[in-house]
């Protein structure tokens, strides 16, 4: 028994991994020298300093640890750190300055075709791509710090960019200053939560061909166009928050060609539109708050059988819009500070449908300029006109049971 | 100069519209702030008060008053007091009394349930109407001096400036909807201190809808601290112009 055991503490101690550490004053000075001495499943330590070593490619399954925040430094010409072994954890790293080239795209962090990657905690700064997944399954990518200084969408690449991934996880990352603050592209089955990104130059999040995807709990607030997200089905998006992107073809959440999605509890405030979509269907928008927009939902005509119910709609400018009279989605229930009927049986719904279309937000469709009367006397008259007498406004864009108190969201 | 003001001030607080005036502009600025739980409803009240009542009131009170006391004005007249000094007086006087009335009334109960750049806006703008349409009152009264015919003026150039010209101005939009006219429609607006104000407030107020396409525009020019200060000065244009043109027919009227 007891020779067995002392086999066994043997072999334990020959299959035990090694801590390789890097440091100016440890043995080991580079990074690129130890990943060559490392076996798999080594631990390779780096402590505080700046490494300017060009490329670093991680080429067998390590685990790759920085202390207090080593500074991997790409000088501005090459792509800092590579992935190329399955199962790698990068953790604890600062990475700056990657190269910029448009071919090759260098990043920061970029995993090439592998699974099980973990990247966690680091710091990426001032990078052209942080962190890229090329066709990776499985990987995990949190708590991240990443931010770039871009001045304009060509010149600078995405903070987290995934394409023809499965099954990631972009978890609790900061990101800002990138075009876009996430980048998926036929991604699949993956979960973004608690991301926080902002001024970000084109999109907080671009979200295309990414079927089977949920998004929680983030917060995109102030990027140069919004959330957008295209040519996808069931997509969860769920109690996200959408702030203060404001500009013309700025949107809180910009959605194209969705169907069999789910839209709810999430909060719109202060965004140009709210919501836009285009030839979007099937698609649940249910407990969100939009407050403050200048259109709480742009709806074009492409869209159809969508349910919007139980939202509220206070202190909006407009609190939906649509380019033509074709109404194939269905408004129930939901609470609107400009309704202005009655409640005879105290039941909490209005007894007269509410007319959501304004005359107005109609005129302003179809001529931009409009906009300049708005809020004036006399187009207040024809409002009121036209809400009793709908001519202009499609008579069946209806909400049958408006609330007359606001749902506590 | 000062004596006239106070006895005019005076005279007007005794006849106790104004107060009514204070107090209705009170009631329903309490009332509107106070029946829904978000500012904005109340805020959009006061928004058609500015935009409605206000001028009504103002331009219609000064004509009258300034009709019922001609004969107050010939006592002074005969008085040794430059003709200036008395025109200038009754404006500072009857003006003091709607802007106090008004801040009083509306400008109070904003500033404490709207205590941000909205509800400044809206009493700086309110205050200026009050005084443009007292202006546009001293100008219809000098014009003739048919009382009847006056208020006419005054009741016409008051619906001119509320409902008509926002008619036109929606007139010309739809004819002229082919042609990039946005910039042309912002010189537009200068004609109307209504729509000046009524601008003014919506870039604060409606500020995220006022980032798209064509708000931008107006934005650009409106909510930079240029167009700012040139519309502040349009609005005290519209102060000054009409009083101007009143003051110098006041000189030489024959009374």
């Amino acid at each position: 028994m007891k020779k067995i055991f002392y086999i066994l503490l043997l072999f334990s101690s020959i299959l035990q991994a090694k801590v390789i550490e890097v440091g100016t004053n440890k043995p080991i000075k580079s990074i690129q020298k130890a990943i060559v001495l490392a076996k798999v499943g080594d631990t390779v330590l780096v402590h505080k300093g700046h490494y300017k070593e060009g490329n670093i490619i991680i080429n067998k399954r390590i685990v790759f640890i920085g202390k207090n925040y080593p500074i991997l430094d790409g000088q501005k010409k090459y792509e800092v750190l590579s992935i190329k072994a399955d199962g790698v954890i990068v953790r604890g790293f600062k990475v700056i300055k990657s190269g910029y080239a448009t071919l090759e795209d260098p990043c920061g962090i970029k995993v090439y075709n592998k699974n099980n990657v973990v990247i966690q905690n680091n710091i990426l700064d001032d990078n052209f791509f942080g962190i890229y997944i090329q066709n990776g399954a499985n990987c995990i990518v949190k708590n991240n710090k990443v931010s770039a200084y871009g001045k304009e969408e060509q010149r600078i690449g995405n903070g987290i960019h995934c394409w023809k991934s499965d099954r990631l996880q972009i978890i609790s990352n900061t990101i800002s200053g990138h075009r876009d603050g996430i980048y998926f592209e036929f991604v699949t089955n993956s979960t973004i939560k608690g991301n926080f990104s902002t001024k970000n130059i084109r999109y907080g999040l671009h979200f295309m061909f990414s079927n089977d995807d949920a998004y929680i709990s983030n917060v995109f607030k102030n990027n140069g166009a919004g959330v957008a997200v295209m040519f996808t089905r069931r997509v969860k998006m769920v109690n996200n928050h959408f702030e203060e992107n404001w500009g013309d073809a700025a949107y809180g959440l910009f959605l194209k060609e969705i169907s069999d999605s789910f839209i709810i509890g999430n909060k719109f405030a202060k965004n140009t539109s709210g919501i836009h979509m285009e030839g979007t269907s099937r698609i649940l928008v249910q407990k969100n708050s939009f407050e403050a927009n200048g259109w709480g939902m742009k709806i074009q005509a492409s869209c159809m059988d969508n349910e919007i119910q139980n939202n509220n709609f206070v202190g909006n400018t407009f609190d939906i819009s649509t380019n033509g009279s074709l109404v194939l989605n269905t408004f129930n229930g939901n609470y609107w500070d400009k309704y202005e009927g009655y409640d005879l049986d105290k039941n909490g719904v209005g007894d007269v449908p509410f007319h959501p279309l304004s005359l107005f937000s109609v005129i302003t469709e179809n001529n931009p300029s409009a906009m300049l009367l708005f809020r004036s006397f006399m187009i207040t008259l024809l409002d009121k006109s036209e809400k009793i007498l709908p001519s202009i406004t499609p008579d069946n864009f209806i909400d049958k049971k408006p609330l007359m108190h606001s749902l506590p969201l | 100069m000062n004596r006239i003001i106070k006895i005019i001030f005076l005279d007007i607080l005794k006849n106790k519209i104004v107060l009514g005036y204070t107090l209705i502009l009170a009631l329903l600025s309490w009332s509107s702030f106070g029946l829904e739980d978000n500012s904005a409803k109340g805020l959009l009240t006061i928004l058609n008060v500015i935009l409605f009542t206000v001028p009504l009131v103002s331009i219609l009170f000064a004509t009258i008053y300034l009709y019922n006391s001609s004969e107050f004005i010939e006592l002074l007249l005969s008085q040794p007091i430059k003709r200036k000094k008395i025109w200038l007086s009754l404006f500072l006087g009857l003006s003091l009394s709607m802007v106090a009335a008004f801040f009083i009334g509306a400008g109070i109960p904003l500033l404490i349930n709207a205590p941000d750049s909205v509800g400044l806006m809206m009493v700086i703008v309110g205050c200026l109407i009050s005084l443009v349409f007292v202006a546009l009152a001293f100008l219809s009264s000098i014009l003739t001096r048919d009382k009847a015919k006056g208020i006419g003026i005054s009741i016409m150039s008051w619906l001119f400036f509320a409902l008509l010209f926002d008619g036109l101005v929606l007139f010309l939009l739809f004819q002229f909807s082919d042609y990039p006219i946005e910039k042309a429609m912002v010189a537009v607006t200068a004609f109307s201190p209504i729509d000046l104000a009524r601008i003014q407030i919506l870039l604060q107020l409606d500020v995220s809808a006022m980032m798209g396409y064509t708000g931008a525009i107006f934005k650009d020019f409106f909510g930079t601290a240029i167009g700012l200060s040139v519309s502040f000065l349009l609005l005290c244009l519209w102060v000054i112009i009409p009083f101007w043109v009143s003051l110098e027919k006041f000189k030489n009227k024959d009374l």
